[in-house]
Parts: structure tokens; sequence; C-alpha cells
């Protein structure tokens, strides 16, 4: 192998599974086991478990308030209870998105912070060099993560968790607590639109539970389906949809921006609102079970006005479904449009997320 | 008797008129197959030019005729059920053609020789 890549506690799981592994920001991944259609309907309708070990893991010491914390992403953390996580932006100067995270407050001068693995080191860097007190932790490597998603998993998961009824956890909460006597952070979140958990452990508990949680039913399920399931809800995955050169307002996640407090990034959000969004990332169906894919260009007119930011098959639906980037003067979103590469045109039409509706 | 190109088609020849599919190996390296589009009935083609092309979760691909001739038949079921190319590759075929010139099937690679083709992939 060429490139040195890392690999999770579970590797050897999904190697005895039989995956089917690809480099994924420098990690050995499991994309699929058997077939990314099947293990998306594990999890649509019983429930499946992801490796996610690869995601970043820092955790912050210091005061909220005048550490420089709560100015670094567009997470405020001031109004965050203990024992809520919130879901944000770490931006550029520009407003573009260096990463989108996670941050969960454990304590009031304690705080957890989720990141993609491409951009643990970034990610680090940028934050730290944004303090000016506290302490900040990438101990990514000692963790990892493993999530169950789907309308099982929290009859699987409770029997676990006697001092917890998994009832009274809320979409966005957590706790910290133990699994087979071992620390765990259970956090009521995932990126797949169903009922899910997203257990944090350290490295030695990660087969222990793994193999639990399968014994009990829970079926795995790769990366390739992951994005399957995040994309029938339109969830942003970023290196795609968000990038450096792409704004929260422009990705259309404004929802998760409070403009009105301050934060790194804000005057150039502050302009982009004002003068108003010249692009704007829209969800897409194509007429047929065609699929989209990253790049593919936007035609409308006979006119070039955007490009597919992610694009792939929808399981639940049976046609294509994906995000564009459209150029908002231009773009007629009660028109037809057409998705190119070299080889094929494809007839899409705007949609409204999330695709697929869930309960 | 089936025999293989390198590109992971299959052929089969009753008279002038082979019946081509894709290989187990393609079919696994494709993924699950969600859209294929067939060529027109009639539609003249050449060994090596691109007949079918296949859409999966993961890729999208194209399919290479192994012989030359004319299309005489697609299998139409595919275009609302491409699944069943992962669920039996080898029983469910994409296309048949009315071949001209049966030396290019001669050529082509026997099972075994193709099983040990792949080995070296």
């Amino acid at each position: 192998m060429a490139e040195n890549l890392l690999n999770t506690a579970l590797h050897q799981k999904h190697i005895a599974l039989g995956a089917t592994n690809v480099s994924f920001c420098g990690w050995d991944m499991p994309v699929q086991y058997d077939s990314i259609i099947k293990e998306h309907g594990y999890c649509r309708q019983e429930a499946a478990l992801f490796d996610t070990s690869h995601m970043g893991e820092f955790f912050f010491e210091g005061d909220v308030r005048s550490s420089g914390i709560n100015e670094a992403t567009t997470v405020n953390i001031d109004i965050l209870a203990v024992g809520k996580c919130k879901y944000g932006f770490l931006l550029n100067e520009s407003g573009g998105v260096i990463d989108d995270l996670i941050i969960y407050r454990l304590a009031e001068n304690k705080l957890m912070i989720i990141v993609n693995a491409s951009g643990i080191e970034n990610d680090y860097k940028t934050i730290a060099s944004r303090l000016n007190s506290g302490s900040l932790k990438d101990n990514s490597l000692e963790f990892s993560k493993i999530d169950i998603q789907g309308p099982k998993s929290k009859e699987i998961l409770q029997s676990y968790f006697n001092d917890i009824n998994l009832d009274d956890m809320g979409f966005f909460s957590f706790k910290e607590t133990k699994i087979f006597d071992e620390y765990c952070l259970l956090s009521r979140t995932g990126y797949t639109g169903e009922i899910g958990f997203e257990i944090y452990v350290y490295n030695d508990m990660a087969n222990k539970v793994w193999d639990a949680l399968v014994k009990d039913g829970a079926k795995p399920a790769g990366l390739g389906a992951r994005d399957a399931l995040r994309l029938e809800m339109g969830y942003s995955l970023y290196g795609n949809d968000l990038t450096e050169d792409i704004s929260p307002l422009e990705a259309n996640l404004a929802m998760f921006v409070n403009l009105k407090r301050d934060f790194i990034g804000r005057n150039a959000l502050l302009k982009q609102k004002e003068e108003g969004v010249k692009r704007l990332l829209i969800p897409f169906k194509t007429s047929s079970r065609r699929s989209a894919r990253k790049d593919f260009v936007v035609m409308q007119n006979n006119e070039k006005i955007g490009f597919v930011t992610s694009g792939g098959f929808s399981p639940i639906l049976g046609v294509g479904v994906g995000l564009a980037m459209v150029d908002v003067a231009k773009f007629d979103e009660n028109k037809e449009f057409e998705l190119s590469d070299e080889r094929s045109s494809i007839k899409a039409s705007k949609a409204t997320l999330p695709f697929i509706k869930k309960g | 008797m089936k025999k293989f190109n390198e590109e992971h088609e299959w052929v089969s020849l009753d008279g002038d008129i082979a019946t081509i599919g894709v290989s187990k190996y393609a079919v696994n390296q494709l993924g699950d197959i969600t859209f294929v589009e067939l060529p027109e009935i009639g539609d003249e083609v050449s060994a090596g030019d691109s007949v079918v092309f296949v859409e999966s979760v993961k890729a999208a691909s194209d399919v290479y005729s192994p012989l030359s001739g004319s299309v005489e038949e697609v299998n139409e079921a595919l275009l609302d059920t491409p699944e069943i190319l992962n669920e039996d590759p080898n029983a469910n075929w994409i296309l048949k053609i009315k071949i001209t010139a049966k030396e290019e099937f001669d050529s082509l690679m026997d099972e075994a020789s193709y099983e040990e083709y792949i080995k070296t992939l």
C-alpha cells in the first residue's frame, strides 16, 4: 500500500466481515461490507452500526466567555446547557467553512469538540490560535466512535445503560456514563435521519462494545451507506457541500448561525447577508434512476449555472438525489435543468429537504 | 460455453446470436447497480465499442461490446430492476447481438483463462 493509512481500533472486525475498504482522509475505512443498499436498509428499518472512529475529538478546558473559544466558531457555547451539544462551523475570515463540527458542553468550563477526520490537524491549529487562555487537547487517536442508528437502536442499547432512560434523552443531548464499567459518552445524535446514538469510548473498549451490539442485532454498515443516508436527509458533507470557499449562508445553513453575536467570520457573513448570496446550495431530484455525481455541471437554458456538490441514488425514492451550488441570478427554480458530465446529461428538478420524510 | 473479455463481459453464442452480460467480478467491483442504459435494437456495434452504461451506488461504468454486430434484443427488465445483475450476473444477460465475425468470439478467454486473468488484477 502506497499510503500510510491509519486503522481504527475496529480494523480487524472490518476485515473479518469482508469489508471493501477505502482510503478516507488518511484512514483505511470500510465503505461497504456486503451491499450499500442493504446496509442503508438496515439503518432505515432496523439498526445499523457504523465505525466512525476516524473523526476527531478535541477537549477544551477554560472559561467559555473570556478564553476566545466562544468566538472561535459559530456555536454560542455560552447559552449551551451542560449535557447538550450543538452543530456549527469553524469559519475563516471570509466566512468560508474550515470545518463543520459539534460542540459538547461537558461542564461549565469543559467542552468536547467533534471535527471531521480531514480537519483534525488544521482545525486544532486554527482553534488553538483563536484562544487567549484555557487548554485545548487533541485526543482523537485515543477515542473510538461507534454510531448505532435506526428505529431499533434504542431497544438494543437500553440494556447497557441501567441508570439512563434513553426515551428521556432529547435530540442533541448526551450523557457521560459507563458501559461495561468503563467511560462512555453517549450522544443522542447522528448523520442518518434515524433515531440513533453515537457512542464515544476509549479504543480498548471499542471491540467489546461493537461485538455486544452486533450480538444484540445491530448490523454493520459502511461509509457508503452512511453517505446514502445523509444524502437522503440533505445533510452536508464537508469537502463536498462545505468547503473553505463556501459559506454557511451559501450552503443554505443560515439556521445554524446566529449573526447577532460575535464570532470569527461574522463580518463576512453579515456582508453576504446584506448583499444577498450570489449562489446557493439547492437540493435536487433526478427524474429517473440516474444519479448525478459531484462536479457534474448544472445546465439551464443552455447555460452553465452551477455544479453538483454531492449526488447519488436514493434507495428509498428510487431516483437520484443530491445538492448543487447554483447561480442565484440565473437559476429558475420552477424549471427543469440538466446535470451533465462528458458522458451523461440527466434531467433534474429542485426538491425540498429532507428528500424523505421521517416519522 | 461462456467466454470473457478483459473488460469483464461474458458472452455465450447460439448460432450467430451472442448473449452478453457482465461477470461476477465486475458486479462486485461496481457494487449495487442502480441504472442500466440500454442500446436501441438495430444499433451497429464494433468489438470494443461502449454499448451499455451502468450506474451503481458507488460509480458509473461503460460496458464494452466484446463482439461486432447489430443489437438484436435488450433485457428490458434491467430498466426497472437493475439489481438483478447483482443478484445473478451469470443468468441475467444485458443484450443480444447478431454477430458478423465469429473469429472475434474464438479469440476471447474461456472461463478458466478468465479466472486466471482476474487473479492478476
